[in-house]
């Protein structure tokens, strides 16, 4: 028999822990939370048990020892006796560069081949499709070490330049290098340079990049402005005044004459000895990880747009070309816009996957955070937890920083409520 | 009912914390095979053949320490490790013991908690080039492009050696000896640098080997051998006394053909205690009497070993150097079998 009515407050009893539906999911969840914490504590106890047995208690003093290694790819100040810390630093900064470059060059690639993979033309229609469906279905790894093995085998080595029957010879005017060490390009010197600023004393940032920057950000925001200005005057008078060659002038005069007062001028690379020298040099690892990540990851943002646009009503398109717009300003102005929103959430995951896959960079040598903390620094100092455990950590604070930022951009494209 | 549930939960994890590692060698006896780390390919030292089986000079350690254990040379499973992941492999137990030309150092022996059991190998960093390059010495080889195993002691000795001499180059981290073998040989760098050993067991297997040559200057001493974990110091005794075991049987002539024969029983007593005719040595290691003729003939003493595998008449063609027993003006030096 069941009664309906409420049992009184007094006659709580212990038993009704489990056999009372109003307390019972809150007992389970309790005893779940106990359960899952002493399996965590067992599980950190036995660690540090057994690493105290095996006298090599967590301790992270190794990071301030040198690392007695040399780095090949470094964008600070950086040599064999500065400490593993730094050297830390130096990865993590590769890691980055690599990703940021990968992250912009997919997005790019994607956004194309996505919108070409609904092309009318049959032909390209079906090469984006052959496109999207080798790259994606093939592990990374093996694209990282496939560009690797082109780059080595097919380009020359630095060799084939040299002497009076040389094999090989430089691209655009003698200006370009591409050899099997990597792409040699010129570089911008600056005969008066500002010199540089120092950071904290750990890392120095040259300040014509940082007046540069400033210039070109003043213009752009004055070209903005104009543009402001132009719109309101289109909306007042219906009349568009023509401002191109202002906008452009107010972003280059300024640039062009503080490249002038700087004393700009390019540094060439040229064979000396038994590499190419001078020059802005990018490694053949920074390449085959590089493109690799790139097109690998870009077969998949292809899809992300694909579905993006797809997602659109096709009524949308035929509104905007029953108003008399082109196919391509329909693109850009009507369908892009909306279909944006259904294209970022998943685009942040892939930012984030190209971020975590280029680990992987240690298969072709290129010097990452995984290559310089997780390889060479805990092979050499024996600090296996203690490396990988910080090796999680900044892999976990690239991505939740790539979210925060995506979020943030998500939450201003997306569509407001009402 | 829960309250036993939960009992037993905690009994399996206090069990599960409380079972000690026993002793390795118990461990290898119950398993029945001796878990082997060697390098991925390095012809001459550890290579496997056309058939898949393994063979070479640090085979023939880990092929001696079975022997030993099981009077059997087969009984190994060799695990191909990288010079970055062997540690961790070792440390962790994956393994039982490394023969991976790998260099004693004082940091490795007592930060990274390993115990080295002997040197199988005195050898020295050297430097490769392609006669091309008309190079004769490392001081002329600023600016290049060196290939280099990551996680090596040679990464270290590099940058220490060409900060000294104040040269600049260009350092390319690879991850096995195949990896660098293809860049250096595509040009992809000028040098490619390791123990002069493994320089010359690759070297030998170039399609042109006479294209090649290996520098003068040796920047390092790395005496390389075989180790095990720290803190099991009866397993550490066992591959110690079976490396002893390969060079006092050179020293004392005993080889593997005449071995059955002194085995017997000799007038020579310490040819007696070492092959067992006499006292009881290998009790004392927790090994059958005969443990040491078992090893011995596995693969030959120390001398045979060495010819067979990485010897003037094999491709690689090293020469004894600081690898000869110390009669003869070499580094090898086994305590005595007492």
């Amino acid at each position: 028999m069941t009664t309906f009515t409420d049992p009184h407050k007094e006659s709580f009893r212990l038993s009704m822990l489990i056999y009372d539906t109003r307390y019972r999911s809150m007992t389970i969840q309790v005893v779940a939370m106990f359960g899952f914490m002493l399996m965590a504590a067992w599980l950190i106890n036995n660690t540090i048990q057994n690493l105290n047995a095996l006298g090599k208690p967590i301790d992270f003093g190794f990071f301030s020892e040198p690392a007695s290694y040399d780095i090949n790819q470094r964008l600070i100040e950086y040599n064999s006796r500065d400490s593993h810390l730094r050297a830390s630093f130096v990865g993590l900064l590769n890691t980055l560069m690599v990703a940021a470059m990968g992250c912009a060059l997919a997005t790019v690639l994607g956004v194309v081949i996505g919108v070409l993979r609904l092309s009318g033309n049959w032909l390209v229609a079906r090469i984006m499709t052959v496109y999207v469906e080798t790259f994606r279905n093939v592990p990374v790894l093996l694209w990282i070490v496939f560009f690797m093995a082109m780059l080595i085998e097919t380009l020359p080595a630095p060799n084939a330049f040299r002497g009076e029957n040389a094999t090989a010879s430089m691209w655009l005017g003698d200006s370009v290098a591409v050899t099997n060490r990597g792409l040699y390009v010129p570089e911008p010197l600056f005969s008066r340079s500002l010199g540089d600023v120092s950071f904290f004393g750990a890392f120095n940032i040259s300040l014509d990049l940082i007046a540069i920057v400033a210039v070109l950000a003043g213009g752009l925001y004055v070209s903005h402005r104009i543009k402001v200005r132009a719109d309101r005057v289109q909306e007042a008078t219906g009349i568009r005044p023509t401002t191109w060659y202002q906008r452009l002038g107010v972003v280059a005069v300024p640039v062009i004459v503080l490249l002038a007062g700087l004393g700009f001028h390019l540094g060439f690379p040229a064979l000396k000895g038994f590499n190419f020298q001078g020059g802005i040099y990018m490694r053949n690892s920074l390449l085959a990880l590089w493109l690799a990540l790139s097109l690998y990851t870009a077969a998949f943002i292809a899809e992300i747009v694909r579905a993006g646009i797809l997602a659109i009503s096709r009524g949308q398109t035929e509104a905007a070309a029953a108003l008399g717009l082109r196919p391509n300003r329909i693109m850009n102005l009507v369908i892009l816009p909306q279909a944006l929103r259904v294209i970022i959430p998943p685009l942040i995951s892939q930012y984030l996957n190209l971020t975590k896959n280029s680990s992987l960079a240690i298969a072709v040598g290129y010097m990452d955070i995984t290559g310089t903390l997780g390889g060479i620094t805990m092979n050499q100092t024996g600090r296996e937890l203690e490396c990988v455990l910080l090796l999680m950590l900044v892999y976990l604070t690239i991505s939740l920083s790539i979210s925060l930022v995506m979020n943030w951009y998500n939450e201003r494209v997306k569509l407001v409520e009402r | 009912m829960k309250k036993t549930v939960f009992l037993g939960a905690l009994t399996v994890a206090g069990l599960a914390a409380g079972a000690a590692a026993a002793g390795t060698l118990d461990d290898v006896k119950a398993r029945g095979k001796l878990n082997c780390g060697v390098t991925t390919g390095l012809v001459g030292f550890a290579a496997p053949d056309a058939n898949g089986v393994w063979n070479g000079f640090d085979v023939g350690m880990c092929r001696a320490v079975a022997a030993a254990v099981f009077g059997d040379p087969a009984a190994v499973e060799f695990v191909p490790t990288t010079g970055k992941t062997r540690f961790t492999a070792l440390a962790s137990g994956e393994v039982d013991m490394l023969a991976r030309n790998t260099t004693w150092t004082f940091s490795r022996d007592v930060d990274l908690k390993f115990e080295f059991v002997g040197v199988n190998y005195y050898d020295g960093q050297g430097f490769m080039v392609p006669k091309a390059l008309g190079v004769s010495s490392a001081k002329e080889l600023d600016g290049a492009t060196v290939c280099i195993q990551t996680g090596t002691t040679t990464e270290l000795n590099l940058a220490d050696f060409f900060r000294a001499n104040n040269i600049s180059y260009e350092p390319v981290p690879i991850e096995t000896n195949a990896e660098a073998q293809q860049q250096y040989l595509a040009g992809a760098c000028d040098v490619y640098t390791t123990d002069a050993s493994g320089l010359a067991a690759t070297r030998a297997s170039f399609e042109d080997p006479s294209a090649h040559v290996v520098l003068p200057e040796i920047i390092s001493k790395e005496p390389l051998g075989p180790l095990v974990r720290h803190g099991d110091s009866e397993w550490g005794d066992v591959a110690r006394w079976t490396l002893n075991a390969l060079i006092a049987a050179e020293e004392l002539g005993v080889t593997s053909a005449n071995i059955d024969e002194l085995a017997k029983g000799t007038n020579n007593p310490e040819i007696n205690r070492l092959l067992g005719s006499e006292g009881n040595l290998g009790e004392m290691l927790g090994l059958s009497a005969d443990w040491a003729v078992k090893a011995i003939k596995a693969g030959g003493n120390y001398g045979e070993l060495f010819e067979k595998n990485i010897g003037e008449n094999t491709p690689i063609g090293l020469a004894r150097g600081l690898n000869a027993q110390w009669t003869d003006g070499g580094l090898l030096y086994s305590p005595p079998f007492r």
